[in-house]
């Protein structure tokens, strides 16, 4: 029998990561790095010094032309004229019934917007946003044409330092900028999905593993190494960042997931305004909490949760954490046991494991601005 | 991948180290390298008896859970509460420090259904 497959794509930095010994795995369509050499290691490089993420995987659209800003008003959920030239914004997409399409990050470059979307989530983006095109608004994927290293930790500035005469400190948290690294002009942003202070820099394909190279290379008198996508998972919910398609998705709204501090109600009307109103009026009948585990367990997605005898929900992201050296996890939890301080109790192979709600972030020690 | 001869080997990646009539139970370098960093390891406790090809425990990793299904029958004498605190001991050091249980032998001629180190090689495609 004949097997079709469709190959995975390579990131420019493929190379790099068979040449590194990584364990790939196959996500959103590329074959990605999961680890190095050990998810909690990684892990701890990025909270004490500093990690090199190759996120090359993730989609940029840019948007342009006259009606730009009116666009995207319509689409996102945050007021994108209160951004300034080379700020970023985090933001999501909302469907008319207030379910989430992606999340993303919006820039303002001088000319025009560039946003930064999930790989996952790439192809329904395209056209969703596509289909909400109007005026003179385009809209380009540009996402084959950008490479991305993130690097982050304590130490991310320094070792960006190493690599450019740019002030870096001129670049404010959640802002962008142009700069010279080794001599070629790159778009970087003062951003990250880990807790820690960071760099994002989007590379074309060609020059990717140039750029890489000479990061790996420049730690010199402080620790830093290449981190997979398993410690960027564990990193990012130990901040309680949300994953799309764990934590949210088309099912869930920002107003449950606790993202209520992106939705601007003022700017006007937006795609999924009417939904995410009444959802505020009526309270939403679950909302994602952060708990974390008081015997040696780790949650993980899909596990049921429970107060006393009643099913109250599931665990959407759950991890070992590597900071903390416990359980823990994201799950929507209905209404009236979702204070901090609530005790409840995870099903995990047929026990049930006592854990309790905290106040995120888990991690408070984090070093981003 | 270290896969030392001289100990027994299962499909289920464990490994039975063999002294009198005491075999000692972990698994193998292989496993731990799939699994990648272990974090807990529920074993059970001294005295209880355990079948051949039956769950004696767990062993959680970063990525996901593992049963532990005996290669052996037997009773178990021993466990390594080492692994308690310090639960990575099974990355760095699964054929020594790593090891799990100690059962005293039931059966010793289910040795024989195990695979010497080649075999175990083999099949894992090194």
């Amino acid at each position: 029998m004949q097997q079709v497959e469709i190959e995975a794509k390579k990131t420019p930095l493929y190379d790099r990561h068979v040449a590194l010994n990584a364990k790939l795995i196959e996500f959103a369509g590329f074959k990605m790095p999961i680890m190095y050499s050990s998810i909690n290691e990684e892990h701890l490089l990025v909270r004490r010094s500093a990690g090199i993420f190759d996120l090359s995987h993730m989609g940029e659209f840019v948007i342009s032309g006259s009606d730009a800003e009116s666009f995207l008003q319509r689409v996102t959920v945050n007021d994108v004229s209160a951004l300034d030239v080379w700020q970023v914004q985090y933001s999501c997409m909302c469907y008319e019934h207030g379910g989430i399409v992606d999340d993303i990050l919006v820039y303002r470059l001088p000319d025009k917007y560039m946003l930064v979307v999930n790989a996952a989530c790439l192809d329904k983006d395209l056209e969703w946003l596509g289909s909400h095109l109007q005026g003179d608004g385009h809209l380009e994927n540009k996402s084959d044409d950008y490479g991305l290293i993130a690097v982050q930790g304590p130490n991310a500035q320094r070792l960006v330092a190493k690599l450019t005469d740019y002030d870096l400190d001129s670049i404010a948290f959640y802002h962008a900028a142009q700069v010279k690294i080794d001599g070629h002009e790159l778009l970087i942003s003062r951003t990250g999905y880990t807790g820690e202070d960071g760099f994002e820099m989007y590379i074309s394909p060609d020059l990717s593993p140039v750029i890489w190279d000479k990061v790996m290379n420049a730690g010199g008198e402080f620790e830093t190494g290449p981190v997979g996508l398993g410690a960027r998972d564990s990193l990012r919910l130990e901040m309680k960042y949300m994953l799309y398609g764990n934590d949210i998705d088309q099912t869930t709204n920002p107003v449950a997931a606790g993202l209520g501090w992106i939705i601007k109600l003022d700017k006007g009307d937006f795609i999924g305004r009417d939904a995410i109103v009444r959802m505020k009026e009526e309270k939403p009948p679950s909302r994602l909490v952060a708990f974390e585990m008081l015997e040696r367990s780790i949650p993980r997605k899909g596990y049921e949760i429970y107060i006393g005898e009643t099913r109250v929900g599931a665990v959407t992201s759950g991890c070992f954490s590597p900071s903390l050296r416990k359980g823990i996890g994201l799950g929507y939890v209905k209404r009236g046991s979702t204070k901090v301080g609530t005790e409840l109790a995870v099903l995990i192979r047929g026990k049930m494991i006592p854990g309790v709600i905290v106040k995120p972030p888990f991690y408070k020690h984090g070093s981003h601005r | 991948m270290d896969t030392p001869d001289g100990l027994k080997y299962s499909k289920d990646h464990e490994w039975v180290r063999v002294e009198g009539d005491i075999g000692t139970i972990g698994i193998t370098d292989f496993a731990q390298g799939e699994l990648g960093d272990v974090v807990y390891v529920e074993l059970p406790e001294a005295g209880k008896t355990i079948s051949k090809g039956e769950s004696f425990g767990t062993i959680e990793a970063v990525k996901a859970v593992s049963e532990l299904y005996s290669p052996v029958s037997g009773e178990v004498v021993e466990i390594n509460d080492k692994l308690e605190g310090d639960p990575a001991l099974v990355n760095q050091s699964p054929y020594d420090d790593g090891w799990m249980v100690k059962l005293k032998l039931a059966d010793p001629g289910e040795l024989s259904d195990l695979m010497e180190a080649a075999a175990y090689k083999e099949m894992v495609g090194e």
